[in-house]
């Protein structure tokens, strides 16, 4: 299929986005300007963008702890996540959140979620809801291969197989849940291999090539969307980063890493373009630049927002908290 | 009014809400078929099909999925099988439904209903004899429900079903066959208001579901010592109605905390530590809790027996108190 330079660079521009979020992330919370813990996903940008550039705004997400590349794919505000990393009050969440709990409902994303398989259950029901209602939506949900090992991910599957809903699962395969290597912990070497039990299709893919998820992503989707049911799609990739900015890493060698640098999804889709001549030097620089210059933007607009105010601690767990004792 | 048992009213509440409201469906196990273990949806049998069905029993993504569905506005009704088994699958309600409102600033109305039967019955054993509602007044981000008449979980979960923030009802299983008077027009019983059981002077027993009834048994037969006991139903336990509690021991001076529960670290706790705190000047003897004594519950008869806590123990806390 024949696709146009604007789309090329639209995934490009994505990625970029998604990278250079992450590196000032990373940079600031190394400086101690972030509280909390900041899983990056560094590597793992073609996935985000290749699935999510088939998806409508009306679509749903659920996103995991690594959430931040999902947000900014399915088109997230990046001033207010880098509001809520901040812990401010304009915010995603208020402050309330932080980086492992982004969500903005508004655009379809459920919810980043700090619980390992978290995601599932609640992608089932949106599945549900939008079957019941009949809607053409899709939902996508997210998680590793540590999740894989849930038994939310057993539950899920069956579940959403049994009443044929319009859920992706994407399992994004980067090699390590936490600091165990999947490897060690995994049954199967293709996690998509599970897919027989539930009757559904399951697809391993090289998750750092962003053509070959958008492709695929595109086929399952079109399924899911005409009532075909649930489809299982391991993407795989490699965490370039640590478990957590600050992970001291003892359980790999950084000769290894070095490796994975070399195959890296937005080297590797740069110099198809380039070769192509989709991209030119002058184009890709001032890519780079506009999306740092975003960010910094991003930076400038959290540290100016306000802190929360204690009072606020007491907002937002209920819509109606008549005689609730707080 | 007419005379209805327990599951048929609850049965009618759901209804006749989900006939205004489209968005409304019932799932869990055993449910569409069968009308529920206990026959909660018996009188739901062959009503609307594809808004009423089984599911696998899978309880994390039952309730999970309940969340999901809530988000994408749907208002969903989960049952879990028995209050034993929402440990199955506790994660989907205290770490997600209670917090993702709360955690994204306020984002969404988690609309959504989890029901179904708990408490002790006869030789279910440990597994499956379980009163575990302490948990979700413990852990903030959940409204729990919990009537013990028909009358009550008819206007409860009508309530409830038009609520925008999730609710937990917990229905004690040996009070499903039970009878009462239900009025034929619709009625809305609003959350955090007790509701006075049986009035009294000497004494207040505070306590829900069948613990009332063991209660209201207590009462009469106190009646006949001449010991005049207050019974406070407080049919939702979060929020629950404080100040009916307290006005009711700033008139009789004396409290029993009466659930079916166990005593440690149960409700009973929270209610006597908040009336000591609030209403101390008031209290002419300290506060007696009755609950059911710190073991699993065992099988054999005689064992279940002296592990649940009945009409006598209340009986003997109100002597206690007043001595």
């Amino acid at each position: 299929m024949a696709y146009s330079k604007e789309f090329f660079l639209n995934l490009y521009k994505t990625m970029v986005r998604i990278r250079n979020f992450e590196i000032m992330a990373e940079k600031l919370f190394l400086e101690g300007e972030l509280p909390g813990f900041i899983h990056l996903y560094i590597g793992e940008e073609a996935i985000a963008t290749g699935i999510i550039t088939n998806l409508k705004k009306e679509d749903f997400i659920t996103s995991t702890h690594r959430g931040h590349g999902h947000m900014i794919a399915k088109g997230a505000d990046i001033n207010r996540m880098m509001a809520e990393l901040y812990g401010r009050t304009t915010g995603y969440c208020k402050g309330k959140g932080g980086s492992m709990h982004i969500a903005d409902f508004s655009i379809g994303v459920l919810g980043a979620n700090g619980v390992v398989g978290g995601g599932l259950p609640i992608a089932v029901g949106a599945g549900l809801g939008v079957k019941m209602k009949k809607g053409d939506q899709v939902v996508v949900t997210f998680f590793g291969d540590g999740a894989s090992n849930t038994g939310a991910f057993h539950e899920s599957l069956n579940f959403a197989s049994v009443y044929k809903l319009p859920i992706i699962f994407v399992i994004e395969n980067n090699q390590f849940a936490s600091t165990v290597r999947a490897k060690d912990t995994t049954s199967v070497e293709n996690i998509s291999d599970r897919a027989v039990g539930y009757g559904i299709p399951g697809i391993t893919i090289d998750g750092n090539d962003v053509m070959t998820v958008y492709e695929t992503a595109k086929e399952i989707i079109k399924r899911a969307r005409e009532g075909g049911g649930p489809s299982l799609l391991e993407a795989k990739t490699y965490r370039i980063k640590g478990h957590f900015v600050g992970d001291p890493e003892l359980y790999r060698d950084k000769k290894e890493i070095k490796k994975f640098w070399l195959n890296e999804p937005i080297k590797k889709f740069e110099k198809k373009l380039l070769e192509s001549k989709m991209l030119n030097e002058i184009e890709k620089k001032k890519i780079w630049e506009d999306s740092e210059k975003e960010i910094k933007e991003a930076v400038e607009f959290a540290k100016e927002s306000p802190m929360p105010s204690k009072e606020d601690a007491l907002t937002d767990l209920f819509v109606n908290d008549s005689g609730y004792d707080y | 009014m007419r005379e209805i048992t327990f599951a048929v009213a609850l049965g009618e509440a759901i209804l006749e809400e989900m006939e205004k409201d489209p968005t409304i469906f019932t799932y869990g196990e055993d449910i569409a078929k069968q009308g529920g273990i206990f026959g909660a949806y018996k009188s739901l049998l062959g009503k609307f099909p594809e808004r009423i069905f089984d599911t696998p029993i899978s309880e994390e993504v039952i309730y999970g999925s309940a969340l999901g569905a809530a988000l994408v506005g749907m208002r969903p009704i989960a049952e879990f099988h028995f209050a034993d088994f929402l440990f199955t699958g506790i994660q989907s309600i205290t770490l997600q439904i209670e917090k993702i409102r709360y955690m994204t600033g306020g984002q969404g109305k988690l609309h959504l209903l989890l029901r179904g039967p708990d408490g002790i019955s006869n030789s279910a054993a440990a597994q499956h004899s379980e009163s575990i509602e302490t948990i979700f007044m413990h852990t903030p981000g959940i409204k729990v429900i919990i009537p013990c008449t028909p009358y009550d979980i008819k206007g409860l979960i009508k309530t409830a079903l038009r609520e925008d923030d999730p609710v937990i009802c917990f229905e004690h299983k040996m009070l499903y066959k039970t009878k009462g008077l239900v009025p034929e027009k619709e009625y809305l019983i609003p959350f955090g208001v007790a509701d006075i059981k049986k009035e009294g002077n000497d004494v207040t027993v505070v306590t829900m579901s069948r613990m009332v009834h063991e209660s209201l048994k207590a009462a009469e037969e106190l009646e006949h010592e001449g010991i005049s006991a207050e019974v406070i139903d407080l049919r939702t336990l979060v929020p629950w109605d404080k100040n009916q509690v307290i006005e009711s021991v700033k008139k009789t001076n004396h409290l029993v905390v009466a659930h079916e529960t166990w005593k440690r670290a149960g409700w009973g706790a929270e209610i006597t530590s908040v009336v000591q705190e609030e209403a101390f000047d008031y209290l002419d003897a300290p506060i007696v809790r009755v609950g059911a004594k710190n073991v699993p519950m065992p099988f054999a008869s005689p064992l279940q027996d002296f592990v649940t806590p009945n009409y006598k123990d209340v009986i003997d806390a109100v002597k206690k108190v007043l001595r």
